[in-house]
């Protein structure tokens, strides 16, 4: 996305804001996402902390961490899956971005990876998961072709694992993610930085150890942040890969939905979904402080 | 003048290096599904025939209703979809931008804000509401449409605030008032043109997300192309991948389209 500013000025110029009738604009777009945006967060806040009946209750927050509960192993396993394939995903897509921007700006190449990783980032879900299983299952090409080879992977119920299969399928879409969010940021590199650190006789270590990398630092936090949100909060890809079992959050949410409700639990889902905006919020928070630190030395 | 040359030579090595391997690594699972289809699993060869029941729409609508239903309810989805957010956004926006300066923060906000909400999360916030709008306008597929809308806020939001950053909009549409257009006219002769690739960038995201989108339908039990697909996985295993690496193919066929006509007007 070429989110590029060219002019900016004329916004601050018009000074603060002046009621007047011209609010009347903008009445429908806020009632729009009041029903359909802040209702349900609010729903979903308010749910946490009141029961069945609607009386204010902290029994919701208490049935999350009690011992019957699988919430709190959900969340351990959401947590260490997100953040394991943000910080692989990371390196490996940030290579990647390097890699690509400095192929032909207006290069197929550069258009190829990018449109590819753009699906694959965005729009996979399901058919991800499809595509791990036609591969990697006992019957999948890539096993079948290993153990003509002679070599055995085991079960194939590796795939369905949450620290295994579902770990490789997330990296699948989180790699693309990162190049699409840090390409920008390694293209606003100058070349004349580098010949700067080379006319002073500074070498290519130099050169990322004190110009490209902490400039870029910012930039790859911040996408990292991005990337563990992401993988945080996909639930379609870990559904159709996942049958038999609820091992994160956003699978146990889902599974609210379809399963008995237990009297008294009935806004456990809401409990659940509220600590999941509490988590997603919170990195949300630090990304935004870190992109405003980014923006400084790169022009976007 | 040598070093240099090396210099160029080792970087490009390293460049075809990684690309390489990533690409491999992100073909493998989709070539994975391309050798699933063509199998012939009677005879143990290789087979087309996944993929022309696929193209016979006569031979889908007959044998696999669900896959057509959900076909077509993506369809209407993207179209309702787009419809629904360009007129939210594209007027909401310039007139923020015209009039209400104040507001742009806020508007910034409430449009990202889905980017902190997950899709699973708002399912559940959004159940009241879907009470609602089943009680009001029926059970319709298509009414998911309405919560597609927050899902592509913040894209759509992006792609129009680059757009309308780029013109004038303020000179633009005080030089149609003083000639005396409305502002209705404004906003379709004068702003809507000007936006053209923001407008179509924008649509483009939105049509992608919806046709890729499942969480919401699934939890709701909707049918639309995704959950008809997870569904068909249960019984029909190859035509079920076929249907997701089309719609892979499809979507990335889209993407690619989009980066050439951003280009084409920028220079």
């Amino acid at each position: 996305m070429a989110d590029r500013p060219v002019l900016t000025g004329t916004r601050r110029a018009l000074g603060g804001f002046r009621p007047s009738g011209a609010l009347a604009g903008v009445v429908p777009f806020f009632a729009y996402t009041t029903v359909f945006l802040l209702i349900p967060t609010i729903v979903v806040v308010v749910g946490a902390f009141v029961d069945g009946s609607g009386r204010p209750t902290l029994d919701n927050i208490a049935a999350l961490g009690g011992s019957t509960s699988s919430f709190l192993p959900a969340l351990q396993h959401s947590l260490v899956l997100s953040v394991v394939t943000a910080v692989t995903g990371a390196v490996i897509g940030a290579v990647l971005a390097y890699a690509v921007s400095t192929a032909r700006p207006d290069g197929m190449l550069k258009r190829f990876v990018t449109a590819l990783c753009g699906v694959l980032a965005q729009f996979g879900g399901v058919a991800l998961a499809f595509a791990f299983m036609a591969t990697f299952s006992l019957q999948g090409f890539l096993t079948v072709w290993l153990t003509n080879l002679g070599i055995d992977t085991g079960s194939s119920l590796w795939l369905y694992q949450w620290d295994k299969g579902l770990m490789l399928v997330y990296l699948y879409f989180q790699i693309p993610l990162m190049l699409i969010v840090f390409l920008p940021a390694v293209e606003g590199i100058k070349p004349q930085w580098r010949e700067a650190t080379e006319t002073l006789g500074g070498t290519t270590w130099t050169y990322w150890r004190r110009v490209a990398g902490p400039i870029l630092m910012p930039s790859f936090i911040g996408a990292t942040l991005l990337l563990f949100t992401n993988a945080f909060s996909a639930y379609a890809t870990a559904a159709a890969l996942i049958s038999q079992a609820s091992p994160i959050v956003p699978l146990q949410i889902g599974g609210t939905f379809t399963s008995e409700v237990i009297l008294g639990q009935e806004n456990v889902g809401k409990a659940m979904a509220m600590a999941m905006v509490v988590v997603v919020a919170l990195v949300m928070w630090l990304y935004a402080w870190l992109d405003k630190r980014a923006s400084r030395w790169l022009v976007r | 003048m040598s070093t240099r040359h090396t210099e160029r030579r080792k970087r490009a090595a390293l460049r075809w290096g990684v690309i390489g391997l990533t690409l491999l690594f992100f073909f493998i699972p989709l070539y994975g599904m391309l050798e699933f289809t063509t199998r012939d699993l009677i005879s143990g060869g290789r087979t087309g025939r996944v993929w022309t029941t696929l193209v016979d729409v006569g031979q889908v609508t007959d044998r696999y209703p669900a896959l057509a239903e959900g076909f077509l309810a993506s369809l209407a989805l993207a179209l309702f979809t787009v419809v629904v957010m360009l007129l939210l956004l594209v007027p909401t926006m310039t007139w923020v931008r015209l009039r209400l300066p104040g507001l742009t923060r806020t508007v910034e906000f409430i449009c990202l804000l889905p980017l902190t909400v997950p899709a699973i999360v708002l399912v559940v916030g959004l159940t009241p509401i879907y009470a609602w709008v089943s009680y009001l306008l029926g059970e319709g597929t298509v009414w998911l449409g309405l919560a597609y809308v927050i899902l592509v806020l913040p894209y759509a939001y992006r792609s129009l605030d680059a757009g309308l950053r780029a013109i004038d909009v303020k000179t633009l549409s005080e030089a149609a008032r003083s000639l005396g257009a409305s502002w209705l006219r404004v906003m379709w002769q004068i702003v809507l043109p000007n936006l053209r690739t923001a407008v179509l960038s924008a649509s483009f995201l939105s049509v992608a997300l919806v046709l890729g989108e499942f969480t919401i339908a699934n939890l709701f039990s909707r049918k639309n192309l995704q959950v008809a697909m997870y569904e068909l996985g249960k019984s029909d295993g190859q035509l079920s991948v076929a249907v997701g690496l089309a719609s892979l193919v499809f979507a990335f066929v889209v993407l690619f389209a989009m980066s050439f006509v951003g280009r084409k007007e920028k220079s």
